[in-house]
């Protein structure tokens, strides 16, 4: 057993129950948690003496507009640099309510990730300290990478999707 | 009007000559500003010259990438990537050739991955080369710039004739190079690697054992390991607080494993330390790119990937298969499998990650870029609070925050 799937294998004990489901597509193991008690899980392999996830690689979302009460994930990518070991978590989100709570109290740069996931999304980080659009301007009343949202106006029709994109 | 209680706030008490009658100033830095080197604002809230707050804002040149690659063909996003760290795009590039390569699972032969890191390697040199001479400016050197430029002015000039382009390169493809280096190529490159080390150790010798440039850099706008971590940075600004974390080390990619070169490292991370360690690395990357000339191996400088590599054109013209593959790629037809993948390379700035989630359609269901001058700017309120206004910009410019990947 190599040290990478070690690592793998304490990281999902450490999670618990809390993994609702796992598996490792191209190398990268991911893991499904409940967005309840987020922080408190992230936290869970960031204190453990072995794994020691201490950095915050990178947070964002997703939209799948086609799984009902769990459109929106949230996506983090935890780095353990002292064991060079990448875990990708994953909490889903009800589009209705799309509340998760912030990781700024163990990661300060989850601070602009979360804004501009929030400015994208709209998913609202509960306890967030500055929670506002930092890429889009202010009055902006949607959020565009929502997949509801097409990149081109609709009542063109000089574009055809088959030959165009998506 | 009231004195601001700075020292509740952790930083060294206003002396009396610093403050006019402690009248607090809001002064806006930026967006446009021959310091800020691209277009952010920084709302700065000062007491004489000294900094008692920052704001900065940001999204000034945003142009939705992310959004726009969910309706591009795979081979249409390079050119979006060119325009993130515009100081180094073949980085970009290359980093997205490689993601697209890990999710179809293509395998390229030696030669395709050591011309990559020559190119790569070559762009480092350019963007630290841009960073460093800059913070000479702001410093007032501007001498070192110029003669810098010249250098810069070379390596495009390599681009140039590698892909035809000098800024926004939009070098190579899934699955190689268009074409071979070529003798121009290779007599400009050895002209280059003759040449420069002895220009860029006058530059050295001119700033970085200067007392008045050190005296100027030092302790400007340093930033703790710890904190650095806690702020996610990475590249050299992360090297220079003390942190030895380099993802062409640490998450080896196109045959990095292959080449022998040190991770310098700073102390303080301060201003100075940001400085020398991009001028080591410099020399880090010239070694890397020796190496991979010595080294190089034979064969062809593109893998047989028909459905992502273009044909040869006059192929096109002759041959039905080619004209089929030709057409399908033009149109973005190319078949990927579902899946979702993070690959990340070393930037310019440090990891430039890509976070794509393909559902087996022609364009990404989801391209997320790891945009490292992103996730690092934000740490830089608390880098400058309670230092004077001339460190500020001092300490922006070593930071090396481009406009562009800023705002993506």
């Amino acid at each position: 057993m190599s040290n990478q799937e070690i690592l793998a294998q304490t990281a999902l004990e450490v999670l618990g129950d809390k993994a609702l489901s796992s598996h490792s597509p191209y190398g990268l193991l991911t893991v499904e948690v409940p967005a309840e008690g987020i922080v408190e899980t992230v936290r869970s392999l960031v204190e453990h003496p072995v794994l020691r996830m201490g950095f915050l690689t990178d947070l964002c979302a997703v939209h799948y507009p086609d799984d009902p009460g769990r459109e929106i994930a949230v996506v983090y990518h935890l780095h353990s640099l002292p064991n060079n070991f990448r875990l990708r978590l994953k909490a889903f989100l009800p589009i209705a309510n799309p509340a998760i709570d912030t990781m700024t109290p163990l990661f300060s740069a989850a601070n602009w990730m979360e804004r501009e996931t929030y400015d994208f999304y709209g998913v609202q980080f509960t306890g967030h300290p500055d929670l506002r659009r930092i890429l889009n301007v202010d009055h902006m009343d949607y959020f565009p990478l929502r997949k509801e949202y097409a990149l081109e106006d609709e009542t063109r029709d000089d574009k055809d999707d088959r030959f165009f994109g998506r | 009007m009231t004195t601001p209680d700075t020292q509740k706030q952790g930083q060294a008490p206003l002396v009396a000559h610093d403050s006019i009658d402690g009248e607090i100033a809001i002064l806006n830095l930026g967006p446009t500003h021959p310091a800020t080197h691209g277009v952010f604002q920084n709302v700065l809230k000062v007491d004489g010259e000294r900094i008692l707050e920052a704001e900065p804002t940001i999204g000034y040149i945003h142009r939705a990438f992310e959004k726009l690659a969910e309706r591009r063909p795979y081979n249409q996003i390079t050119p979006i990537t060119d325009r993130l760290n515009y100081c180094s795009s073949p980085i970009n590039n290359m980093g997205w050739h490689m993601t697209v390569e890990k999710l179809a699972g293509i395998e390229l032969p030696k030669r395709v991955e050591y011309m990559r890191v020559i190119i790569m390697e070559l762009s480092r040199i350019a963007d630290h080369l841009i960073c460093n001479s800059v913070i000479g400016v702001d410093t007032g050197a501007l001498t070192g710039f110029t003669y810098m430029f010249q250098e810069r002015e070379l390596i495009y000039e390599m681009f140039e004739e590698v892909c035809g382009a000098r800024l926004t390169t939009n070098i190579g493809r899934v699955g190689g190079f268009e074409r071979d280096f070529s003798d121009a190529f290779k007599q400009k490159l050895d002209t280059f690697l003759k040449g420069f080390p002895a220009r860029f150790e006058e530059f050295d010798g001119m700033l970085a054992r200067n007392r008045i440039f050190m005296d100027r850099v030092i302790k400007a706008g340093p930033i703790s390991a710890e904190r650095a971590l806690n702020y996610g940075f990475t590249g050299p600004n992360l090297r220079a607080a003390g942190v030895d974390y380099d993802v062409r080390v640490m998450n080896p990619y196109s045959s990095y494993e292959d080449f022998e070169f040190d991770i310098p490292i700073g102390q303080d991370g301060d201003t100075f330390d940001r400085f020398v360690v991009r001028q080591q690395e410099i020399r880090e990357s010239l070694k890397i790119i020796r190496q991979a000339l010595d080294n190089m191996p034979a064969g062809k400088h593109f893998t047989d990937v028909p459905d992502f590599y273009l044909p040869p054109k006059d192929e096109v013209y002759r041959s039905m298969e080619a004209l089929i593959y030709h057409f399908k790629i033009v149109m973005g037809e190319t078949p990927i499998p579902a899946g979702e993948v993070y690959h990340a390379v070393e930037g310019g700035n440090g990891e430039l990650g890509f976070y794509l989630i393909s559902d087996g359609g022609r364009t990404p269901y989801r391209l997320h870029f790891r945009r490292p001058c992103f996730i690092y700017y934000q740490a830089y309120p608390e880098m400058i609070k309670g230092s004077m206004l001339s460190d500020a910009v001092l300490t922006m410019s070593s930071m090396n925050v481009i406009a562009g990947e800023l705002d993506a």
